[in-house]
């Protein structure tokens, strides 16, 4: 019995159980798409919470004004010196480890432009900041580079700043007033959403000498600091602690490393690796019972069929041949629905989660088709092997 | 392959509209069965449907088996299909033991050599009466186009010609029932065994069926039908009563 005559007995004998191959198609696509969207859902926490930290920058030091105790916390109170433009011209400068470095000035103000306000986060910064936070700029262009004691009055805005001032409008080269300062858009920032509980979206960025008088500070916020590698930072670090204590005489700066905090983070892309494949074997499991079920339900049903046909000539094989090439056809449509269903379902969750990376691993997708495919033809076959293998009589009668 | 199968390919087409089959009825034993047992396990009793049968067909031959209900006919004829297996005894068609013989060479034997028809008919309900008729001819590796011709001539055979592209639930019983033996027929079998092929007929329909059994067995096949009704076993040549799984009087 040739392939094409085989498959097209099969279709018939599919056509011919309207419902019951819609079922069976049902049954394997839910639970095909249901591994897809969820191993979509837990790949995309995953790769949204290590894009996450990624997005930190990774080979970065944070220099903090003040001590911090062993304990982890923040002494209240206390003297400490304040953390400079000096100093940080010093650590740019000075260690031949780090690459790049910015000063981060920071205050609320209320900006103004085309008649409208609002408040809004001020960062005082350098040209430098861009290329350590991996700051993307949609139009225009970032603060210009040059001596960081300038002062100047540019500003560039996050977007959501830049669309509730102007509007569709174009704010580049537009006057704004931050507090009583004016300030002209030279950029506006790409968009960002929030990245760990903050909304790069909402801030604007000005001149950091502008932003220290703008605020009255004499102090620094934080200086970040590039190095080449992971390996550097611990040099980098002990350069960065040394070069501050020699400057302010004492040692009252914190230092913090990304890499404590990586190690934290490592163990939790972990879990979340863990649970996605707990996930995935779950959904496949289920899925996988539901074929089983679908294909048992099925041959029972038909074992007078089987009966029939092994009455009429058809040999064992041929018996088994007509279920696998079945039990193929429903778990190919049904693999081909689930995976349009579950891309439907992640393309309508993206569309409402637009910066959330939802996207099913391949491993997923391939190990879900391979399960429901093999479920099915072992399940199709099984039993119909074992009603095959019958003299006709009982299969006839079917008990 | 034995040499009747070649002869039902090559012969040429009858009135019939299917391929004749070997044509000296009555000259040789087509099938000889010696003391044949088949015994059920019900719960911890054993009941004997048949216990030492002993009979010889001949070929060609024309014949009823009669008897009250459980007497062990419909067994019998299961058992001569190959569609079930004796317990004990032997079973002889054309002169080999089917006791001996395969699963795939028992298949075959069904295939080529034995035509069917049942007392509820068995078609598939989700193909059409030419479909059904197809199905022997789908397994035994027929082409398609010659499937479709020798399909339409069985169907033709049977006066089924207009109703070939109904599905048997647009048939009626009786129709059903010549589409079942149009199937039966198609590979051009030797022997045609049919249980209560008329049981669920009415009378007009009975005589359409019994004309095709009548027909066929006049082009050389052998037919063996079950039956209650003692006017439909008129019609065959001899015929055996059972009572009680076994033969108690043959005529
Ligand atoms: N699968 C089975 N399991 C147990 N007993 C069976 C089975 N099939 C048949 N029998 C028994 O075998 C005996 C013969 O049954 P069979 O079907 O051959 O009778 P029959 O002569 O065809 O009857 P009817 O005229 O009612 O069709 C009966 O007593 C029946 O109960
Ligand atoms: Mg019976």
């Amino acid at each position: 019995m040739p392939l094409t005559e085989l498959v097209a007995f099969a279709i018939g004998a599919l056509r011919g159980h309207r419902l019951r191959t819609f079922l069976s198609v049902a049954g394997v696509a839910v639970g095909i798409a249901a591994v897809v969207a969820l191993t979509a859902l837990g790949e995309g926490a995953r790769q949204y919470v290590v894009q996450e930290f990624s997005s930190l920058g990774t080979n970065l030091l944070i220099v903090i004004p003040g001590k911090v105790e062993t304990t982890g916390m923040m002494p209240f109170g206390g003297t400490t010196n304040d953390l400079t433009l000096d100093d940080y011209r010093a650590v740019a400068t000075r260690i031949p480890l780090v690459v790049e470095a910015a000063p981060l000035a920071t205050g609320t103000e209320v900006i103004r432009a085309e008649g409208r306000s609002r408040s809004v986060a001020v960062f005082g910064t350098t040209a430098e900041l861009a290329r350590v936070r991996r700051l993307v700029v949609g139009s225009g262009r970032f603060l210009p580079s040059g001596d960081s004691d300038r002062g100047g009055s540019e500003v560039v805005l996050g977007l959501k700043v830049a669309q509730e001032l102007f509007g569709a409008v174009s704010p580049l080269g537009k006057v704004v007033r931050i507090g009583e300062w004016r300030f002209r858009v030279v950029g506006v920032l790409a968009p960002r959403g929030r990245s760990l509980g903050f909304d790069f979206d909402d801030i604007v960025f000005i001149p950091v000498r502008t932003s220290m008088r703008m605020f009255n500070r004499s102090s620094l916020f934080r200086i970040l600091v590039e190095v080449g590698s992971e390996g550097n930072l611990t040099p980098a670090k002990k350069a960065v602690i040394e070069l501050l204590a020699e400057r302010h005489r004492t040692e009252d700066v914190t230092v913090i490393t990304q890499d404590a905090v990586v190690s934290t983070f490592n163990s939790v892309f972990n879990v979340l690796t863990l649970a996605l494949v707990a996930i995935a074997s779950v959904s496949l499991t289920v899925a996988g019972v539901g074929i089983m079920n679908v294909m048992l339900v099925a041959v029972a049903e038909r074992r007078r069929e089987i009966g029939l046909l092994k009455a009429l000539g058809a040999t064992t094989r041929q018996v088994l041949a007509v279920f696998i090439a079945e039990a193929s056809v429903l778990s190919s449509l049904g693999g081909a629905l689930g995976l349009a269903v579950g891309w439907l379902s992640i393309r309508a969750f993206v569309q409402v989660y637009p910066t959330f990376p939802a996207a099913p691993p391949t491993w997923a997708v391939v190990a879900s088709l391979v399960v429901s495919l093999g479920v099915g033809v072992v399940f199709g076959a099984v039993p119909a092997r074992r009603a095959a293998k019958l003299d006709p009589v009982q299969a006839l009668v079917g008990r | 392959m034995e040499p009747s199968t070649i002869d039902c390919r090559l012969s040429t087409l009858g009135p019939l509209g299917f391929p004749g089959i070997d044509l000296i009825p009555g000259v040789v034993a087509m099938i000889e069965l010696k003391n044949l047992w088949r015994t059920y396990q019900v719960g911890d009793s054993e009941v004997h449907a048949l216990h030492g049968v002993d009979l010889d067909i001949a070929r060609g031959d024309y014949l009823a088996v009669i008897g009250p209900s459980g007497s062990g006919k419909s067994t019998l004829l299961n058992i001569l299909g190959c569609l079930d297996r004796p317990t004990a005894g032997s079973y002889a068609f054309d002169g080999r033991d089917v006791g001996q013989l395969s699963d795939l060479e028992r298949t075959q034997l069904r295939q080529n050599q034995i035509g069917f028809v049942f007392q509820f008919f068995h078609l598939l309900a989700r193909l059409t009466a030419q479909g059904n008729v197809e199905l022997p001819m789908l397994f035994a590796g027929v082409s398609r186009a010659e499937r479709r011709t020798r399909a339409a001539e069985a169907l033709a055979s049977v006066g089924l010609s207009d109703r070939a592209h109904h599905r048997p639930d647009q048939l009626s019983g009786g129709q059903r029932q010549r589409v079942a033996i149009a199937r039966a027929v198609v590979m051009g079998p030797g022997l045609v065994l049919a249980d209560e092929p008329t049981g669920n007929l009415d009378r007009a329909s009975a005589f359409e069926v019994m004309d095709l059994l009548d027909a066929m067995n006049r082009r050389g096949q052998t037919v063996v039908l079950v039956t209650h009704d003692p006017e439909v076993a008129g019609r065959a040549r001899n015929t055996v009563r059972m009572d009680d799984g076994e033969i108690v009087e043959r005529s």
